[in-house]
């Protein structure tokens, strides 16, 4: 039997695999020890067990456990990695150079790097979503310190040419940084082999619990610092204070840990259902999948519904299927996503989409009763859309004059 | 955000939805909205000659849940009623009988701009003189 709801919205966050909540639970009660008391045995519990984790991490990312920040999420992350660097490296430059795709916790870290008397450059991206090698290169200057990319994009999945990104940094001396959050344990991502100076990454987005993530800081070719964000007890090589949240480590890493051994199989699995969610859903008339499909996270899909509104489709059936719109009426702000905005989609094709995120636990079931579900909505939906009237019977609606309001 | 009841049955069980002759003499059509926007409204009116009495009305909408049941109240409340008191139906009116959240408002003042423009249509082919309405900011 399908049971419902049914949870499609992976890219906000996954549900914790019940191996990582069973590794945790003994870390809140028994093992409660804070990891910096250094002189009795529940002390020295925890800080075996954020070790042991710390390995987990840095085995996933190939790195060394000595690189791995604990941080409280990815937000964090960025703030620590670009805040640190321009604060660390201001006596050699105060230029960044990002990407108008990233997610707000960078974005809006840049505008206070801004505002803070900072220089950051916001490259576009193509119609694909994916940067333009040759404007990166050209955008460094001789006061560029950092470049901000991220490694795959958390509404349409695109992933960035990273290792590029990494060498053309590295052919100017600058340092790069990238926000992985949603690519650590779904695609293979290598530090080394990347060329990646500093990362961040959540365990949330993972199977792993939410509140903890991690900040790679690179420590040789070239050993990168950070300035620290906030002052204390100088936990995490005084890159980031504060008592460690031992349990969430302990999650963490376990997570890490079932991601390095299951993924390559899970990728396979469920990248076979998003293809067949995908094939399904664009046999629908004006159906159009945004961003670029080749180098695509392999659970995730993006696609635009033509002449039906996001919010509108999503109550549908949102009662039973858990999905995102880039639709303005699903977020605070009343834009719609502005992701798909810097792909030259226009704005009605943005209200128009939904994300899918899929995940280790999705089954073909529900992918199956998905399909129905969206295929019946829009189909309705449409019988009800002026606008669909419209395009059936061949009016070219740029020629209307619409009342913006 | 949840929605309130009347929202989803008007969503689920949607009032009058489909498209008078806009080249009839007795029908009013008003457009409003923008694609960019995300919400589009077109509200029909199909007028007795003889009592003045709006016989039948029709909506489209391309738009969120609260601006489809914004057009479907909108349909039911404008059957049976003559196009003078037609004019006087007010946006705060479906907000209350909808239970629509501030950020919704919008929805319902789409819905009252779609009955206006469809009233001036129908006055203007019957060589009447359009309404002039307040603008407002929406």
């Amino acid at each position: 039997m399908l049971k419902l709801p049914i949870y499609l919205d992976n890219n906000a966050t996954t549900p914790m695999d019940p191996r990582v909540l069973e590794a945790i639970i003994p870390y809140f009660t028994e093992h409660f020890g804070n990891a910096a008391s250094r002189n009795h045995p529940f002390g020295w519990e925890a800080e075996e067990a954020v070790d042991y984790a710390r390995e987990q991490v840095a085995k996933l990312i190939g790195a060394d456990p000595k690189e791995i920040i604990f941080t409280s999420g990815a937000t964090e992350g960025d703030n620590l990695a670009i805040k640190g660097v321009y604060e660390m490296y201001a006596s050699k430059g105060n230029h960044i150079i990002t990407a108008n795709t990233e997610h707000k916790a960078v974005l809006d870290t840049c505008k206070h790097i801004e505002k803070s008397g900072g220089e950051v450059t916001y490259l576009n991206v193509k119609e694909d979503g994916l940067i333009d090698l040759k404007e990166l290169e050209a955008a460094i200057k001789p006061t560029t310190i950092l470049v901000a990319i991220m490694y795959a994009n958390n509404e349409i999945g695109v992933i960035q040419p990273v290792k590029e990104i990494a060498a053309i940094a590295k052919k100017h001396g600058v340092l790069f940084f990238t926000d992985a959050t949603q690519a650590v344990g779904k695609i293979p991502v290598d530090v080394i082999k990347d060329g990646i100076d500093l990362m961040t990454f959540t365990g949330h987005k993972m199977y792993g619990p939410k509140g903890i993530g991690a900040l790679y800081v690179r420590r040789k070719n070239p050993r990168v610092k950070v300035t620290a964000q906030m002052d204390g007890g100088g936990h995490e090589r005084g890159m980031r204070s504060g008592t460690l949240n031992v349990p969430g480590i302990v999650g963490f890493g376990k997570a890490c840990e079932l991601c390095r051994l299951e993924m390559d199989q899970d990728a396979a699995r469920i990248s076979k259902l998003r293809d067949k969610l995908e094939t399904a859903l664009l046999k629908l008339e004006e159906a159009y999948v945004n961003g670029n499909t080749e180098h695509r996270l392999p659970h995730v899909s993006n696609i635009s519904f033509k002449y039906v509104e996001g919010e509108g489709l999503l109550m549908g059936f949102n009662k039973n299927i858990a999905l995102s719109s880039g639709s303005a009426c699903t977020s605070a702000s009343l834009e719609p996503s502005y992701v798909l905005k810097a792909l030259g989609l226009g704005d009605d094709l943005a209200h128009s989409s939904l994300r899918f995120g899929l995940s280790r636990f999705t089954t073909e079931e529900q992918i199956d009763y998905t399909i129905e579900q969206i295929s019946n909505t829009v189909l309705k939906l449409r019988e009800m859309s002026p606008l669909w009237e419209m395009f059936k019977e061949g009016v070219d609606m740029n020629k209307i004059e619409w009342a913006h309001h | 955000m949840a929605y309130s009841e009347k929202v989803i049955d008007h969503y689920s069980n949607p009032k009058n939805v489909g498209t008078l002759d806009k080249s009839s003499k007795n029908v009013g059509t008003g457009l409003v909205g923008a694609p960019e926007c995300g919400d589009v409204m077109r509200l029909q009116i199909e007028v007795d000659e003889t009592t003045g009495i709006i016989k039948d009305a029709k909506f489209k909408t391309f738009g969120c849940g609260s601006a489809i049941a914004s057009s479907s109240l909108a349909t039911e409340w404008l059957k049976g009623k003559s196009v003078d008191e037609a004019v006087a139906i007010d946006n705060m009116d479906i907000v209350e009988e909808l239970n629509l959240p501030p950020v919704k408002i919008h929805c319902s003042v789409l819905a009252e701009d779609a009955i206006k423009a469809a009233i001036n249509d129908y006055r203007k082919k019957n060589g009447l003189e359009e309404l002039v309405f307040e603008e407002r900011i929406h």
